[in-house]
C-alpha cells in the first residue's frame, strides 16, 4: 500500500508568482540505532531522498539521514511560470519508491 | 489586593482555548511557537496523516457482508459534536465508554468484526476523524445521572496517590501545574486534543498511552485500555475541561 502523504499548495497562481509548497509523508524512518523489544536493532528503514519536479525538470530535492524524525516535512518556494504537473517523489531503504502527481494551474 | 493580583493573573492566563476569565490553561499555550504552529495548520500537522486515513476506512466496508462506517452514519461531518460530549453511556453494556470504545463496539456489533486492540494505527485514525469533526466546539459531556457517580469516582481516582512514588494526578497537574518536572512544563492536564500526535513518540497516541506514561512514570501499574476505571477518570477529565474547546488532532512535544 502506499504511503499516506500531505500535498498542499495553491491550486491556481498568477504567472510568476512564488508559491510555497508543503509536503508530508507518512514513514517511520526507523534509524537503525534503537533497540527493537528482544534487545537487537532494528534494522534501519528510512527515506534516503525527496525530489520535486515541476513539468519533468527538478525544482527541489533534498537528502535525508537517520536523524530525521517520522513523517518527514518539507516545505519550498518555487516560481510559478507555467501550468502543468508537480510531481513529488521519495525514495528510501528496502526498495521504497513513491511517486505523487498534482496539476498546478498558473493563469 | 493578593486577591486582585490574582484575578489579574487569572486574566493573563486566560486564552483562545478557554473563555476569557478561565484560569483554565490548555498544554496548547506552553509549547513553543514552531510547535503551536504545527497545530494550528494542517498542512504541517502530521495527525493530519491519520485523518486522511481514517476518511479512507470511513467509507470501507471491512468485509463484503458488512456496512462501512459510512453506510450507517453518512458523512463524518454527521457526527460533529459526538466527542466532545463522550465519554457516554453505553446501554448494552450499562457502564460509560470512551470514544475508542465506542468506536470498538460499532465494529463489533454492526460490521462483525474483531475489536481492535488498544493504540491499533487505524483505531487511532478513525479517533481522529470522529474528534476532528468536533474541533473548535466545546468539551460538553451530556448531564446524564447515571454518569454522575462514574465521574466522581473518576474525580477520586484522579486525587487519590498512586504508585512507589505515591503521587496523584492532583499534585502534578493541580498543585504543581506551570510548574516544571524535568525541565518540562507541567500542563495542567486537560485532555481537550485526544488524540495528540506527539513528536516524542513520533506518531499518533491516546489518551489512555498518555496515561500510561504518567502512571508507569510514578511505578503505578497503568489501568487497562478502556477498562471501567479509565473511563471513569476520563469522565472527570470531561467535566473538568467542560467548555474548553476540542482541538483534536492535537500536536504535543
Amino acid at each position: 500500500m502506499a504511503a499516506r502523504t500531505l500535498i498542499q499548495f495553491p491550486a491556481t497562481a498568477r504567472r510568476g508568482e512564488v508559491v510555497q509548497v508543503r509536503v508530508t509523508i507518512a514513514h517511520p524512518m526507523e534509524s537503525g540505532f534503537r533497540p527493537g523489544m528482544d534487545g537487537r536493532p532494528l534494522p534501519r528503514d528510512i527515506l534516503r531522498r525527496f525530489a520535486c519536479r515541476y513539468n519533468g525538470e527538478t525544482v527541489f530535492s533534498a537528502e535525508l539521514h537517520p536523524a530525521i524524525a517520522a513523517n518527514p516535512y518539507f516545505a519550498f518556494h518555487l516560481v510559478a511560470d507555467q501550468g502543468g504537473t508537480l510531481e513529488f517523489e521519495w525514495q528510501g531503504d528496502h526498495g521504497f519508491a513513491q511517486v505523487e502527481r498534482r496539476p498546478i494551474q498558473v493563469a | 489586593m493578593r486577591r486582585a493580583r490574582a484575578a489579574v493573573l487569572a486574566l493573563l492566563a486566560a486564552s483562545a482555548w478557554a473563555a476569557p476569565g478561565d484560569a483554565r490553561r490548555s498544554g496548547f499555550e506552553d509549547m513553543g511557537a514552531s510547535t503551536q504552529a504545527m497545530q494550528r495548520e494542517d498542512a504541517m500537522n502530521p495527525a493530519m496523516l491519520w485523518a486522511a486515513e481514517g476518511e479512507q476506512l470511513w467509507g470501507r466496508a471491512p468485509s463484503a457482508s458488512s456496512r462501512s462506517c459510512a453506510g450507517c452514519h453518512g458523512e463524518p461531518a454527521a457526527l460533529r459534536g459526538v466527542a466532545a460530549r463522550y465519554p457516554a453511556w453505553d446501554e448494552a453494556l450499562a457502564r460509560p465508554v470512551d470514544l475508542n470504545t465506542r468506536i470498538n463496539l460499532c465494529r463489533q456489533r454492526h460490521q462483525g468484526q474483531p475489536a481492535w486492540p488498544a493504540e491499533h494505527e487505524q483505531l487511532l485514525s478513525l479517533e481522529t476523524l470522529v474528534g476532528l469533526q468536533s474541533r473548535g466546539m466545546p468539551v460538553a459531556p451530556r448531564p446524564d445521572p447515571r454518569m454522575a457517580p462514574h465521574a466522581a469516582r473518576g474525580e477520586a481516582l484522579f486525587r487519590q496517590r498512586m504508585g512507589q512514588l505515591e503521587l496523584s494526578c492532583a499534585q502534578c497537574h493541580e498543585e504543581r501545574a506551570g510548574g516544571r518536572l524535568a525541565g518540562s512544563p507541567i500542563p495542567q492536564g486537560h485532555a481537550t486534543g485526544y488524540p495528540i500526535y506527539r513528536l516524542e513518540w513520533q506518531g499518533m497516541g491516546s489518551l489512555w498511552r498518555r496515561v500510561r506514561g504518567c502512571m508507569a512514570g510514578v511505578r503505578a501499574e497503568p489501568f487497562a485500555a478502556g477498562s471501567v476505571e479509565f473511563t471513569q477518570l476520563e469522565a472527570y477529565l470531561a467535566n473538568r475541561a467542560a467548555g474548553m474547546a476540542v482541538e483534536t488532532p492535537g500536536v504535543r512535544p
